[in-house]
Formats: structure tokens, C-alpha cells, sequence
């Protein structure tokens, strides 16, 4: 039975097939509390495990694949403490801290060099696939004798620096997982965290634990823990919903819906740079989902070529040895591409543009297509499929959809380009502005990639447990609880009113008119008045007909949560910061020097307080790092 | 033609991310527990396919197909707006997924 035809001709609907548990509680004590189950919260929870405390992990949909990085991963990046490297880890650590004008997480990326290699080195000792041991690549460029890792030529197209490692990343997710289950971290696969308890149920106290429900029966868990750490990503869709294909509405999977971002708002933790968003570019529904051309692993080392077989300039922002690439990510609007589209435009190079995977040596094609490509997250179905249907990497090419797919409208818009992004503002413990509340992976402001994620996991995991060792339990307050509750169930309760596809639409066109290209202090807050009309008028006829509905309208108000933050942190930069891609028409001057600093936001008696810190915050990377870390031992002895 | 003609809503698309074969699939779920958007529910009768509940929310992920433990059972089915082009070097001629 596939669709609502099949229905009708059975002549009746299926009953819902999970025992139904709305309002059923039960309470779960543990040490530490990881909220998500994707990179950064396995490696959290396998990192408290490790100091022999009790975990907890709650995942909303499956661990074993869950998250932006769960089906796959082909690059391990910015890993300048491995072996054949051939920079300094706190002198690289400092170059990606002052990339982007400085907006830059100084504390992740420190931490990320100097300990994302041991990570690597634990991923591999629990069964992660990281070198060629079988010598398969051993006449690919990148391949390394030493160490049979084989490098990328990502910021190493001269092999100036091997700091970015291909690895085998589908072997990663069930490794990490079995990893938890062996150190007896107790996993709760899909319960979705609604919110954070604090001490007293008073915002801004201590965080004593979270809640959350069963999507498949709807039984609500009351977390108790001396330490929680917040591993859910920052990444939502905001600015668009595709109704067609609303898992596509961004690159990220729909599970991804800034939950961890609104329940530390609604708890007064503080949140760093929400106002910076861009132009929609890569996957998604309203784009092609096949990534072609992004300067991606899709287009490592290949050729483009026009539809006559024509070689563009050299330049392309594709990771290419032998060759300096502009900076940037494929996207149409400057430089090198600049170039081709005037050439289109003057019939000098005729479209469609195509990967040229046979003029390739036949080892890097292997290395890109047999190898990046069935590796990187949710590509290899990609890559079958392609197969299955007669492509044959030795003597086609590879259609890529620059030009033709055009750049977005600046209305359509996501948080992600890079790193720089907004998120939860942390301190060198990785610990927030709460007591007992910690954050790790793109859950932090101006988080970098997957070995980012691991590393910092690997390190709130460490903190958190340190913490929870010097502490004890607080009560958690029981009017807090009901408040959640009331919050939660309200969609169950009712049997009609608005779905969560209507309201997702509706917070998004108010984005989308509100605070995209054209920002000023009377949009800003005409979008603030419009998304608390929602919540007011609208959010109270949401209805759920059952448990997953009721997740999907659940991630629906932490996107309405999320935009009203975004909001207050956009009013809060009076000022255009083109780092940022953040143009506010009644501050026009681009970065004048007053406004290169840290916006944050954090709520105080449900009332939004900003605030802001210097771009170098973190000090002094690696005198603080080591200050903070005498106990550590890592492979990097400095 | 259908032999009764149904009155039922507009479904949504695209309907049906995935295609199970039913005669071979043996009904374990392995797909249910490993997606992560629970597309999918299983059937109220042991042994048949799952029922896809969610199909547009789909990601494309390929999990399910990926952890299917009986070959052949499930295939990957592309929307068509999203099937993308490929070109044979050789004689230029073009081809879609
Ligand atoms: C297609 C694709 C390809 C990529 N390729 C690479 C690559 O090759 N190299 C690289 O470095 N990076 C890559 N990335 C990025 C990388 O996957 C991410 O940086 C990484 O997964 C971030 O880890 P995270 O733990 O912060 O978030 P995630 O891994 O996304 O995990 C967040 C988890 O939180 C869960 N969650 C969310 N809300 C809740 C809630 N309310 N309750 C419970 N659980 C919740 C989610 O289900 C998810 O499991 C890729 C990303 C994509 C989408
Ligand atoms: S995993 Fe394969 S065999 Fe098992 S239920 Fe799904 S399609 Fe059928
Ligand atoms: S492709 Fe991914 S999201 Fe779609 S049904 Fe399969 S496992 Fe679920």
C-alpha cells in the first residue's frame, strides 16, 4: 500500500501501529544527558561514558543514521595534528579563526586541530574506515605511503598543507553507535527534547535536565541530570518550505529544525550571531538534490566542460591539484564563473555544463567517483542510481546545473554558507552561559564540519562529565513540567485547525518578507508583530493526528521560536556587515570598525536582552586551550 | 480503467520516494527502524511490506535502501523533477536517470 488510492480501494485507513501513550510519564535519571544522537552527541555521550558516568542519549530519529553527517562522510577536514601534515595545528586553528573578517568560533576551531586527529585515531579503533590499508588508491595523488591516508586537495592543491583527509564515512555512524551501546550509554532513539529544565523553573538558572516525547506513541520522558549538552545542529528551514518535498527544503535533513537553538532561548542561554543567513545554494527541493558542481567531492579534480566538450578556464572553485581555485563554493557571481556565463552570454561556451569524468586519469575518477562520492552523506544511493541507469564514469559526463538553475532569489535564504552561522555562544569549557548546560558540533555558533562536530562532541562530553562529577541533582519543577506538557500535547488535543506544512509555510513567507534583502528596523519588526500574531493567533489551532504529525508540528514552533530570534538579533546589529551577508538599508555603511563584534541575544523574563563581545573573545587560542587542557593527552605534543 | 472509481483527495507528491517488491520483500523493517523521517510504518500484518505513511518527506538518503538485508526488495525511486542528465562523451547524445 503506497498512497491514499491504495486506501480507498482497501476501503479503510490503518490504524496507527505504535501503542498510543499520550501524557504517560516517565522520569529517567542519569549523569549526563546528551540531547541528539548525530556526530557531535555520539561522540559527547561516548566521551562521558569513558569517564565511567552514566549517559543518556535522545535521538529523535534513528541513531545509527541519523543527522546531517549519519548516511556518510568523505572529507575529515582541518585535521593539521595528523602525521603527514604539514602545518602547525595552533598556527592552522588560528588561520580558520581569522577567516571571515573574524567571525569565527576561535574555541571550536582550537579545539578541532588540536584533537580531531585523536578523534580520527579512537573512530578507527572502534571500526571506522579511515586509511587505504588495501593499497586501493596507492596511484591517486593524495595517497600517502606513511600513513595510507590519502589527502584531498582541499587547501592542499600543491600538497602545501595535507590537512584534509577522504575517508571512508559510511563506516562511521554504526561504528559510533556501537561504540555507545558497549560503554552502556542508554539510547533513546525517537524521542524528540521539546525543552530545558531549569533550577526552579526560573529562566536563565541552572539547566537540571530536558523533556520529551515518543514520536511514535507520544509518551512524554522527564530527563534528570547533573549536566546536558546541547547536540541537535542549528540548522532549520526558516526561509523556505517546499510542501512537494518537505524534507528537501534545505541541505540538511527535516530532523533538523533548530530545536536545540529554541530550547536554549526559551531557557535564557545565550545565542551569537542568529542574524547572519544567505542565499539558498545547494540541494533542496527547490534545486537540484544532486549537488552537481558545488565544488563539492561531486567534482573533485574534474574537468568542466561545455555541452561541445569545451574546457572552461581553470579557477573554477573545485578542489583541483595543481591548481589555485577562487574562494567561494561554485556559486555563479564572480570570478572564474563570471567568466563562463559572460562566455555563454556571447556563445563562446554553449550550455549545459558537464563534469568531465572520462577525460580524467582513470585512479582520480576512481578516487571521486568510486570512492568521495559512495562515501559522502547520502551520495552513494545518488551514485547507484546514476549507475543503474547506464552512466558509466569512464565514458560519460556528468551534467552540472550552474547557470541553468540559476542563484536563488535573496528571499529564498538559509543559515548556512561556510561556517558562518549563527548558534549557541560558549566559553573554553564549550559550557554556555547556563550552569550545567553545554554545546558541541554546528549547535555552536559559526561551527565548521564533521570532524568539527566529533571534536568538540569529544570535548563537551569531557567537560560535561567533569562537571557532573563535582555536583549533585536538583529538583526539577514539577510547574515547569506541566508547562511543557500543556506545550506539547495542544496539537494532539484537537482534531482539526491548521497542519504543520501550513504553519511551516506561514513562518517562512514572514521571514522571507520580513528579514531577507531589505532590512531595516520597520521590516525587522513588522516580522517580530507577524510571528507573534502566528503564535497567537494560529499556533493554538495546530493539530497533530498523530505522534509524528504532532514532531512535525513540534519542530514547527522551534522554527517559530528560532525566527523570533533571528529577529531580535537582526534589530540588535545596527549595522551592514557583508561577512555576515547582512545589508541593513537604514545602516548603510558596510563594516564600519564600531560593528565587527559578536551580536548576542539571550532572553531575561521573556524579555529579549542583547548583548555583544569583542570578534576575539576566545583570547589567546592556544595559551587558553592549554590552560584549560593540562590533563589532556592527545597525539599533538606541540 | 479502474473498475469503481474512488473519491479520494489529491495525494501528495511525490508519492512514492521508494518501491518496494512485495514478493520479495519479507517484511523484516529493517528499513522502518533505520529511516530517519519514519517515512515509513510497518504493516499490521507480519511479513508484508512496510506502508510508506510520509513519502514527502523523504531526504533521499538512501538509508533504507542502503541497510535493506534482502536484495532487490527496495529500490530508490527519484521524483522526476529531480533525475538528473548525463551526457555520453563519445557521441554527445544525452540520457536521464
Ligand atoms: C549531504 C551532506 C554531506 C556532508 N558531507 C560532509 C563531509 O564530507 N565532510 C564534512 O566534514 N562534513 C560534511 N557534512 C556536514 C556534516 O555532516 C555535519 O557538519 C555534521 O553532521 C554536524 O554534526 P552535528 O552533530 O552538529 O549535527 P548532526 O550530525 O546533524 O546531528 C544532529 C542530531 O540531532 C538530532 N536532533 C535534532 N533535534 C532533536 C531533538 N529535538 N531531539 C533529539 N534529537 C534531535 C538529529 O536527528 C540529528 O541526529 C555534510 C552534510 C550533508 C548534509
Ligand atoms: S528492509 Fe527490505 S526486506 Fe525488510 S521490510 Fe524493508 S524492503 Fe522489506
Ligand atoms: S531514502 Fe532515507 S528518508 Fe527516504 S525513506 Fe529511505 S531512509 Fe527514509
Amino acid at each position: 500500500m503506497a498512497n491514499w488510492h491504495d486506501y480507498a480501494v482497501r476501503g479503510r485507513v490503518p490504524e496507527w501501529p505504535y501503542p498510543i501513550r499520550y501524557e504517560n510519564e516517565q522520569v529517567i535519571e542519569t549523569d549526563v544527558l546528551v540531547l541528539g544522537g548525530g556526530i557531535a552527541g555520539c561522540w559527547a555521550a561516548i566521551a562521558a561514558a569513558s569517564e565511567g558516568l552514566r549517559v543518556v542519549l535522545v535521538e529523535k530519529s534513528a541513531t545509527i543514521r541519523s543527522g546531517a553527517g549519519g548516511p556518510g562522510c568523505d572529507h575529515w577536514c582541518d585535521a593539521p595534528a595528523n602525521p603527514s601534515s604539514k602545518v602547525d595545528p595552533d598556527d592552522w586553528a588560528q588561520r580558520l579563526a581569522s577567516a571571515n573578517g573574524g567571525y569565527a568560533n576561535g574555541i571550536g576551531r582550537q579545539i578541532q586541530c588540536r584533537e580531531n586527529y585523536d578523534t580520527i585515531l579512537e573512530l578507527e579503533r572502534m571500526g571506522g574506515k579511515i586509511r587505504d590499508t588495501e593499497g586501493e588508491f596507492k596511484a591517486a595523488e593524495g595517497y600517502d605511503e606513511k600513513t595510507k591516508f590519502v589527502f584531498s586537495p582541499r587547501s592542499n592543491p600543491f600538497h602545501e598543507s595535507n590537512v584534509v583527509m577522504r575517508v571512508w564515512g559510511t563506516t562511521f555512524k554504526p561504528a559510533l553507535k556501537r561504540e555507545c551501546q558497549r560503554l552502556g550509554v542508554t539510547i533513546y532513539d525517537r524521542v524528540m527534547a521539546t525543552g530545558l529544565l531549569n533550577e526552579a523553573g526560573a529562566q536563565g538558572q541552572r539547566v537540571v535536565g530536558a523533556t520529551g516525547f515518543n514520536n511514535r506513541t507520544g509518551e512524554f520522558t522527564v530527563f534528570k541530570a547533573k549536566a546536558t549538552i546541547l547536540c541537535m545542529s542549528g540548522s532549520a528551514p526558516i526561509w523556505t518550505f517546499d510542501t512537494e518535498l518537505a524534507a528537501l527544503s534545505t541541505f540538511r535533513p527535516r530532523t533538523l529544525s533548530g530545536d536545540g537553538i529554541a530550547m536554549a532561548w526559551r531557557a535564557g542561554a545565550e545565542l551569537a550571531l542568529l542574524e547572519k543567513s544567505e542565499r539558498h545554494r545547494l540541494g533542496g527541493g527547490h534545486k537540484h538534490h544532486w549537488y552537481a558542481g558545488a565544488g563539492d567531492a561531486s567534482y573533485e579534480n574534474v574537468p568542466l566542460v561545455d555541452a561541445n566538450g569545451k574546457v572552461l578556464p581553470g579557477g573554477l572553485s573545485l578542489p583541483h591539484w595543481g591548481r589555485k581555485s577562487d574562494p567561494g563554493d561554485g556559486r555563479v557571481g564572480g570570478g572564474a564563473w563570471e567568466q563562463v556565463r559572460e562566455g555563454v552570454l556571447k556563445g563562446e561556451y554553449e550550455l549545459p555544463i558537464y563534469g568531465d569524468f572520462p577525460a580524467m586519469a582513470p585512479i582520480e575518477r576512481n578516487v571521486t567517483w568510486k570512492f568521495l562520492l559512495r562515501e559522502e552523506s547520502g551520495t552513494k544511493i545518488i551514485v547507484d542510481s546514476y549507475e543503474e541507469s547506464g552512466f558509466d564514469a569512464a565514458k560519460d559526463r556528468l551534467m552540472a546545473y550552474q547557470l541553468l538553475e540559476g542563484t536563488s532569489p535573496p528571499q529564498w535564504r538559509e543559515i548556512y554558507r561556510g561556517v558562518e552561522r549563527g548558534g549557541v555562544m560558549i566559553d573554553w569549557d564549550l559550557k554556555t552561559n547556563l550552569d550545567g548546560l553545554y554545546a558541541a558540533g554546528e549547535q555552536l555558533f559559526v561551527a565548521g564540519d564533521h570532524s568539527f562536530a566529533a571534536a568538540t562532541g569529544r570535548y563537551a562530553g569531557r567537560k560535561a562529565a567533569a562537571y557532573a562529577l563535582e555536583v549533585s541533582h536538583a529538583a526539577i519543577s514539577r510547574e515547569q513540567v506541566a508547562k511543557e506538557k500543556a506545550r506539547v500535547y495542544g496539537p494532539a488535543k484537537r482534531t482539526e485547525g491548521i497542519d504543520w506544512k501550513e504553519l511551516h509555510a506561514a513562518i517562512a513567507r514572514v521571514m522571507q518578507w520580513f528579514c531577507a534583502e531589505y532590512k531595516t528596523e520597520r521590516l525587522l519588526k513588522m516580522g517580530l508583530e507577524s510571528l507573534n500574531e502566528i503564535e497567537q493567533r494560529w499556533v493554538p489551532h495546530l493539530y497533530a493526528s498523530d505522534p509524528h504529525k504532532l514532531l512535525r508540528g513540534m519542530e514547527d514552533l522551534s522554527i517559530l521560536n528560532y525566527a523570533q530570534a533571528i529577529l531580535h538579533s537582526s534589530l540588535a546589529r545596527k549595522a551592514s556587515t557583508q561577512w555576515l551577508d547582512f545589508q541593513r538599508i537604514d545602516y548603510p555603511e558596510m563594516d564600519p570598525p564600531e560593528s565587527n563584534k559578536l551580536t548576542t541575544i539571550k532572553l531575561e523574563n521573556d524579555q529579549a536582552v542583547p548583548g555583544e563581545r569583542p570578534l576575539n573573545y576566545a583570547g589567546h587560542l592556544k595559551k587558553n586551550y592549554e590552560a584549560h587542557n593540562r590533563d589532556y593527552t592527545g597525539v599533538w605534543k606541540g | 480503467m479502474p473498475e469503481t472509481v474512488y473519491a479520494v483527495p489529491n495525494i501528495p507528491t511525490p508519492n512514492r520516494p521508494v518501491i518496494i517488491d512485495a514478493i520479495i520483500c519479507t517484511g523484516c523493517n529493517d528499513c522502518v527502524e533505520v529511516c530517519p523521517i519514519d517515512v515509513f510504518i510497518p504493516a499490521a500484518e507480519r511479513g508484508e511490506p512496510p506502508i510508506l505513511l510520509h513519502p514527502e518527506e523523504c531526504w533521499y538518503c538512501g538509508c533504507c535502501v542502503n541497510h535493506c538485508p534482502t536484495g532487490g526488495a527496495i529500490k530508490i525511486n527519484w521524483p522526476i523533477q529531480q533525475r538528473g542528465y548525463w551526457q555520453r562523451a563519445s557521441t554527445g547524445q544525452n540520457f536521464r536517470v
